[in-house]
């Protein structure tokens, strides 16, 4: 068992998502950064689907109720078992009625914090991931109590894997053309490759809004399926990306579509980073 | 619906690298949504993925990466051989309160169409809607089929906070909320039913495809029917569409 002491800012339980019941309008959700959450997962010797606590902005506090092993990845903050500093990427073990306190987020977005064979949060529609009106709560609060599993320690062979921070530190989007990229003008297509775009102040998990506008635009379609990664142009000729947790349908012309990486890539951008896009076909 | 001998020209688009978009003509017809649900029922059969539709639209995702070129073969040839649909589609009918208590515009939504609550009434719950999608919420039909006399443009500044069950007019279309959030729609009424329940065995109980009605319901009904929800005995009446 885990203790909240204090939740942070805007802290969820993910693991790799809700597959299945997109038909009915569940967003399949899931870690925004999949790289990182997997890297995690894989310091510890966990299954690469299991569950892991996203962090974003500012860390939570955590008090833990039995012996286990934790890492952190992706996003970079300065860790602190019993007040005491513990590297990031590194895995350490922890004793039950430690706290270990995570500070405010220094580079990127989001920092997973992985705990040997994962969080075993309630499982609803086959996945441990936080969403509104499906698990009981949307994020973490004060005083909330979080399963774990206690295992046997095994030894911590991956320590010393090389600490990969690429996806913190490119700012190219790899894209591929969407459903209604040949919808665009020519000097539309210019702009979306030349301009560097800026991530605007609306930026979640459902989606980010980028500051630069291309062009209004006045293609009036019929609501169809989106998918995560997907660039939408919004009638103020505005680029809004769909995130992990974006409904399943919309209505606005799905021009690009960013390719896995580069949904990792921007999972880790916040307010005012420059972004571009590269497009692959 | 029956299924049709008839082939739509497709288009097979890959939208992303585990994901392949098939759109029909680009039309509201309930031909082309009927052709879409029979191929969707023949994929399932033989495909790892799950699929979206909507209105033209069928999106396969798969869990993994594909080759396009491969499965799109497959799926022509799928598509080609289509035997006789049997799923029919459900026909359900949802209970509405149409009050200016829970339907917070009806009042205003009157006035402007110069038409009497009860001839609002009478248009809304005579026609059968078809589900041409569902999406924005989970739970969330978008349906056609709402009486043009009743069309109306959604307000220009959305309600922050809509509360869950209500009934709304937006453009052309006409739905539920199936929980509460923000919209722009006016309301008209509120059905106390759950559309979407994450703790039910089938969360959502309709399909795109499927047909729905609304019946007009007094207050005590609709007081009635909000505990048999909550108390988990109350089932929305399906009748089996007629062939």
């Amino acid at each position: 068992m885990l203790r909240v002491i204090h939740p942070g800012f805007y802290t969820t339980i993910q693991d790799a998502g809700r597959f299945g019941y997109r038909d009915i309008g569940v967003p399949v959700s899931g870690y925004m950064d999949a790289f990182a959450a997997r890297f995690a997962n894989a310091l510890l010797g966990n299954q690469p689907e299991d569950a892991v606590m996203e962090i974003s902005l500012k860390g939570p506090t955590l008090m833990f109720g039995i012996n286990t092993r934790v890492v952190t990845y992706g996003a970079e903050a300065h860790l602190k078992l019993d007040g005491e500093i513990r590297a990031h990427c590194i895995p350490f073990q922890i004793k039950a009625g430690q706290s270990l306190e995570i500070d405010t987020i220094e580079k990127g977005a989001r920092l997973y914090l992985a705990v040997q064979a994962g969080f075993q949060t309630e499982k609803i529609l086959g996945s441990r991931s936080f969403y509104p009106e499906i698990t009981h709560t949307d994020k973490l609060y004060k005083n909330q109590e979080l399963m774990l599993k206690e295992t046997e320690f095994l030894p911590s062979g991956h320590a010393h894997v090389k600490h990969d921070d690429s996806t913190l530190t490119t700012n190219l989007l790899e894209v591929l053309k969407g459903p209604e990229y040949d919808c665009l003008t020519t000097e539309m297509c210019k702009k979306i490759t030349e301009l560097t775009f800026h991530v605007g102040h609306e930026n979640n998990r459902m989606a980010y809004k980028l500051e630069e506008k291309i062009s209004e635009n006045k293609v009036d379609m019929l609501t169809s399926p989106t998918l995560p990664g997907t660039v939408q142009l919004t009638p103020s000729g505005g680029l809004m990306i769909l995130m992990r947790d974006a409904q399943t349908t919309g209505g606005y012309p799905r021009i690009l579509q960013l390719t896995d990486t580069a949904i990792n890539i921007l999972a880790q951008k916040r307010e005012g980073d420059g972004i571009r896009f590269s497009l692959l076909n | 619906m029956h299924p049709t001998e008839s082939n739509f020209s497709l288009r097979f688009f890959p939208y992303s690298d585990s994901a392949i978009l098939i759109e029909w003509p680009e039309e509201i017809s309930e031909a082309i949504l009927q052709d879409i649900r029979a191929f969707k029922f023949k994929v399932a059969k033989q495909q790892p993925c799950e699929s979206v539709m909507a209105y033209r639209s069928l999106l396969l995702i798969y869990k993994n990466k594909i080759d396009f070129k491969e499965t799109v073969k497959t799926l022509k040839q799928l598509y080609q051989s289509r035997e006789f649909l049997n799923i029919k589609p459900k026909q359900w009918k949802i209970p509405v309160l149409y009050n200016h208590k829970v339907g917070w515009d009806l009042e205003a939504f009157c006035a402007q169409k110069q038409m009497s609550q009860t001839d609002l009434i009478r248009l809304h719950t005579s026609a059968v809607y078809r589900v041409f999608a569902i999406g924005f919420l989970p739970g969330f039909m978008y349906l056609g089929g709402l009486e043009q006399k009743l069309w109306m443009p959604r307000h220009s500044e959305p309600r922050p906070k809509v509360p869950k069950g209500s009934v709304g007019i937006g453009g052309q279309q006409t739905g539920v909320y199936p929980q509460e959030s923000p919209g722009g729609w006016h309301l008209i009424g509120n059905a106390p039913v759950q559309l979407f329940d994450a703790h039910r065995k089938k969360p959502c109980p309709i399909s795109v495809g499927d047909t729905i009605r609304f019946s007009s319901i007094s207050e005590e009904e609709h007081e009635l029917i909000t505990i048999q929800v909550k108390s988990g005995i109350f089932q929305m009446e399906n009748l089996q569409e007629h062939a």
